[in-house]
């Protein structure tokens, strides 16, 4: 009896430390599979694109025939991303870091409030950019207006608002309550103690969510799609239509002719590097910050 | 000193009154964009039943027949494909960082799960045309004796699973984290190994947060839009299985605006599709959401 | 027999990182007594508490050097699997963390673990340990309940009847009574007191008076470092050095 236990109960070691090693095994495997994949994605991307990649294709706008492999550059969706991209990232700066400052100055006594609206923000960066992409063509067609820089500025602003009021949010949510008293104690009003105290705290933290909201604005193809149109020049006015770099990618790869497609290749480079130096950027704000923070 | 200090008073006044203004409507946005949905679809709503607009397969704009079927059948197909793939890395690796990787390695994956939620859905597009869609016709679809261009429900399904790949990961590892710490070593101090205190312990603690990170993905690929266009293929019918092409709600809706006004209806028959879309993709992130908050709760 | 050593710990050093935790510990743990490791927080009791059952092993960015000796084995360097070195030790935490599973399932998991799964022999068992643990005539009736619907004090009691479903012969505690109003301390008290003829008892606390109640044997330490170690009546009467008066004095905290 008790040999026939302790026979059992070897034989569920054994089995035991097989289950540990598969399942380590596997865990590993998953965990170099998406390691392995960003390393593929950026390999491809840049094997096909690099080729492709000139000093004219950087320099110049599309010239009389771009569209059939003829002559000409990607400048026009270079200049027109970056336009965008600013713009809406101002837009949503100026509206979301006075939401920010408001949720964790104002509010900071309705914790409840405080929790609602994260959750609707949390909530809204979850809906896909193509309805607010939808919605504003449908805003403009019934206020009868044509496709803009301008109205893509407002599209994308709107879509990027909310990450950007939580980055924010969580930056500030950080900062030590002792400040936000000894401000408060030193007589200054709550927008003072905001615009002044906090939001020269947690800089970096406001870098960050900037360069976060950026790189959502500079990347985002469905809510521009119908709503900054698509020029070979460059705007020289917001009520000027635009080319994106995302929607010269998306146009320009459908095309039959090899020099077309090539190009779609390389600007997909160009907008994955504007995308990797952001997040490097990022992320050195954010360790700066990190080490800022445990001063405290 | 008067005027200085009333200014100042004034000043706060009207920031409050702004600032109050521009929460109150990001707070009433969701309703908002629901409200605009439907009353824009509700020309198309009135003129045929809700039901049969799903159920329908027939999607003939010019003679006024609007199926919506294929669309939302494909994108589930896509959806449920991203997950099936997903998830299982997704925990699986949630699990090594948080339990089994030596810190540096997190020091390595951590930025590369960023870099990949931060490349554009464009660029997976391309990577899934210049990749995915080859590989798919030249060597996947042989294998299984399938006839495809590789322009499929698999490659949509194959792309958008690496997409919402550092989505999942980045929740699960939270779950993981808020579980506490003690509850692992009470565990492990009965003298079970590291991978059954897993197993039966842990994993069973973290299992609303799991379905919820799931929920969460689920919500984010259903609304994922140019990835899957690009390599989908994009041909109106209900399809039968991965090798087929597909037609998404949201690839239906980024490929006919352009043309909606000249047609009637088309504009409703396109903001159904807008307001399909945003009701799944609120409903799971609600419903996910609140579970991890209560989850959450529970350990305050 | 009177005062065998059941744990002997010799030159041990733990880093995190960089920051030392543990200074060259050199304690002896008698058998079949409470030994209390008493000290301000922070000092790096529970660290040494959980290094007696390897936890530390599961910190990727923890050092260890130097000797753990149970019965005379170094479990720091022992081909043993880890399971058995933690199987002869029950751990009770700070806070009860009861298995998320029902209340006849946490004990019989121990018990599973073991090999064991009649259903005949389990319940008996079951019922035996939580009789140990005092808890058996409050869930008799409502085993199949989960054990988060149990008070706090009856958790921690459910988790000590669940740490002795393995059978151990030593008990880490680790000031098991924080969490738990004074009635259900008073019980946990109490219990030790019974098992101590049973079981090796390591008790860590930073309060004075539950030591003073129960100890045995006394450990004390203080940045990471072990002042000063004794039988408890020597430890509390004439303390030897200063910082050992100072502390029971109630000048250290």
């Amino acid at each position: 009896m008790r040999i026939s236990t302790g026979n059992i109960f070897r034989l569920r070691k054994t089995w035991w430390r097989f289950e540990e090693t598969f399942f380590r095994s596997l865990m590993i495997f998953s965990s170099m599979v998406i390691v392995g994949v960003l390393l593929l994605i950026i390999f491809s991307i840049m094997k096909t694109g690099i080729p492709a990649l000139s000093f004219e294709m950087l320099t110049q706008t599309p010239k009389g025939g771009f569209y059939f492999g003829k002559e000409g550059g990607i400048l026009n969706a270079i200049v027109g991303s970056a336009y965008l991209a600013v713009g809406a990232t101002g837009l949503a700066l100026s509206i979301g870091l006075p939401v920010a400052i408001f949720m964790n100055t104002w509010l900071l006594k309705h914790k409840k409030t405080v929790n609602i609206i994260r959750f609707i923000l949390d909530l809204l960066w979850g809906v896909p950019s193509i309805i607010y992409g939808a919605i504003g063509f449908m805003i403009m067609i019934m206020l009868g207006l044509k496709t803009s820089l301008l109205a893509g500025i407002i599209v994308v602003g709107m879509f990027i608002l909310p990450i950007m009021i939580r980055a924010i949010d969580e930056a500030l949510k950080t900062s030590p309550s002792g400040l936000t008293e000894a401000s408060l104690s030193l007589g200054s009003t709550k927008s003072e103690l905001g615009f002044k105290v906090l939001a020269k705290q947690c800089f970096p933290g406001i870098i960050t969510a900037v360069l976060l909201s950026f790189g959502r604005a500079i990347g985002d193809a469905a809510s521009v799609l119908f709503t900054t149109g698509f020029t070979d020049n460059i705007p020289t006015s917001l009520t000027q239509p635009t080319a994106t770099l995302p929607l010269s990618i998306f146009f320009q790869l459908t095309s039959p002719i090899p020099e077309v497609k090539n190009r779609a290749y390389a600007a997909a480079v160009v907008l994955t590097i504007i995308i990797l130096l952001t997040s490097i950027l990022s992320r050195v704000f954010s360790n700066r910050y990190k080490k800022h923070s445990i001063k405290f | 000193m008067k005027p200085f200090r009333i200014g100042r008073l004034v000043k706060e006044r009207v920031n409050r009154v702004w600032m109050t203004l521009w929460t109150v409507i990001i707070i009433l946005t969701p309703v908002i964009i629901g409200g605009f949905l439907l009353w824009k679809s509700s020309m198309l709503l009135e003129e045929n039943s809700l039901m049969k607009l799903l159920g329908s397969s027939e999607w003939k704009p010019l003679s006024g027949k609007f199926g919506f079927s294929p669309f939302i059948i494909s994108s589930l197909w896509v959806t449920f494909l991203a997950l099936i793939i997903a998830g299982p890395i997704c925990i699986l690796s949630a699990l090594h960082l948080t339990y089994y990787a030596p810190s540096f390695f997190m020091k390595i994956v951590q930025p590369a799960i960023d870099i990949l939620a931060g490349i554009p859905s464009v660029i997976y597009g391309v990577w899934g045309v210049v990749v995915i869609v080859p590989f798919i016709s030249g060597h996947l679809a042989p294998v299984f004796n399938a006839e495809t261009s590789g322009y499929s429900i698999l490659a949509g399904g194959l792309v958008l699973s690496v997409m919402i790949i550092p989505f999942i990961l980045n929740i699960l590892i939270e779950i993981f984290n808020t579980i506490p710490v003690e509850l692992r070593e009470a565990t492990l101090s009965l003298g079970v190994s590291n991978w059954i205190t897993i197993r039966s312990v842990l994993l069973r603690k973290a299992f609303p947060g799991i379905i919820s990170a799931i929920g969460l993905g689920l919500s984010r690929a259903f609304g994922e839009t140019i990835a899957v266009l690009m390599v989908v293929g994009n041909v109106t019918h209900v399809p039968e299985g991965v090798f087929q092409p597909g037609y998404p709600l949201t690839a239906l809706i980024a490929n006919n605006y352009g043309e909606m006004l000249s047609i009637p209806l088309y504009d409703s028959a396109l903001m159904l599709a807008a307001l399909i879309l945003f009701a799944i993709v609120v409903l799971f992130n609600l419903a996910s959401r609140l579970i991890i908050i209560r989850y959450e709760n529970k350990y305050r | 027999m009177e005062n065998e050593t059941k744990i002997r710990i010799e030159n041990l050093n733990l880093s995190i990182g960089k920051s030392k935790i543990l200074k060259d510990i050199n304690v002896e743990i008698p058998k079949h007594k409470i030994t209390v490791i008493l000290g301000p927080s922070g000092c790096g009791k529970t660290t040494l508490l959980k290094s007696m059952n390897r936890l530390t092993d599961i910190y990727s960015d923890i050092r260890v050097s130097g000797k753990i000796l149970i019965d005379g084995e170094d479990i720091l360097h022992t081909d043993k699997d880890v399971t058995e070195i933690r199987k002869r030790m029950g751990l009770l935490s700070q806070r009860p963390y009861p298995l998320p599973m029902n209340i006849y399932k946490n004990i019989a998991f121990g018990l599973k673990i073991s090999g064991r799964r009649k259903k005949r022999f389990l319940n008996k068992r079951i019922e035996h340990y939580l009789k140990q643990a005092n808890l058996w005539n409050e869930v008799k009736d409502r085993l199949k309940e989960p054990a988060a619907s149990l008070s706090i004090g009856q958790q921690q009691r459910l988790c000590l009847a669940r740490g002795l479903a393995v059978d151990p012969d030593i008990i880490l505690a680790d000031e098991p009574t924080s969490a738990l109003d004074p009635i259900s301390s008073q019980e946990i008290e109490k219990k030790f007191t019974e098992l101590k003829n049973g079981y090796t008892i390591v008790l860590v606390t930073h309060i004075l008076r539950q030591a003073i109640r129960l100890a045995d044997y006394v450990i004390f330490m203080y940045l990471g470092e072990v002042i000063e170690q004794g039988p408890a009546e020597q430890f509390f009467k004439s303390p030897q050095t200063e910082i050992t008066k100072a502390y029971l004095k109630g000048s250290i905290n």
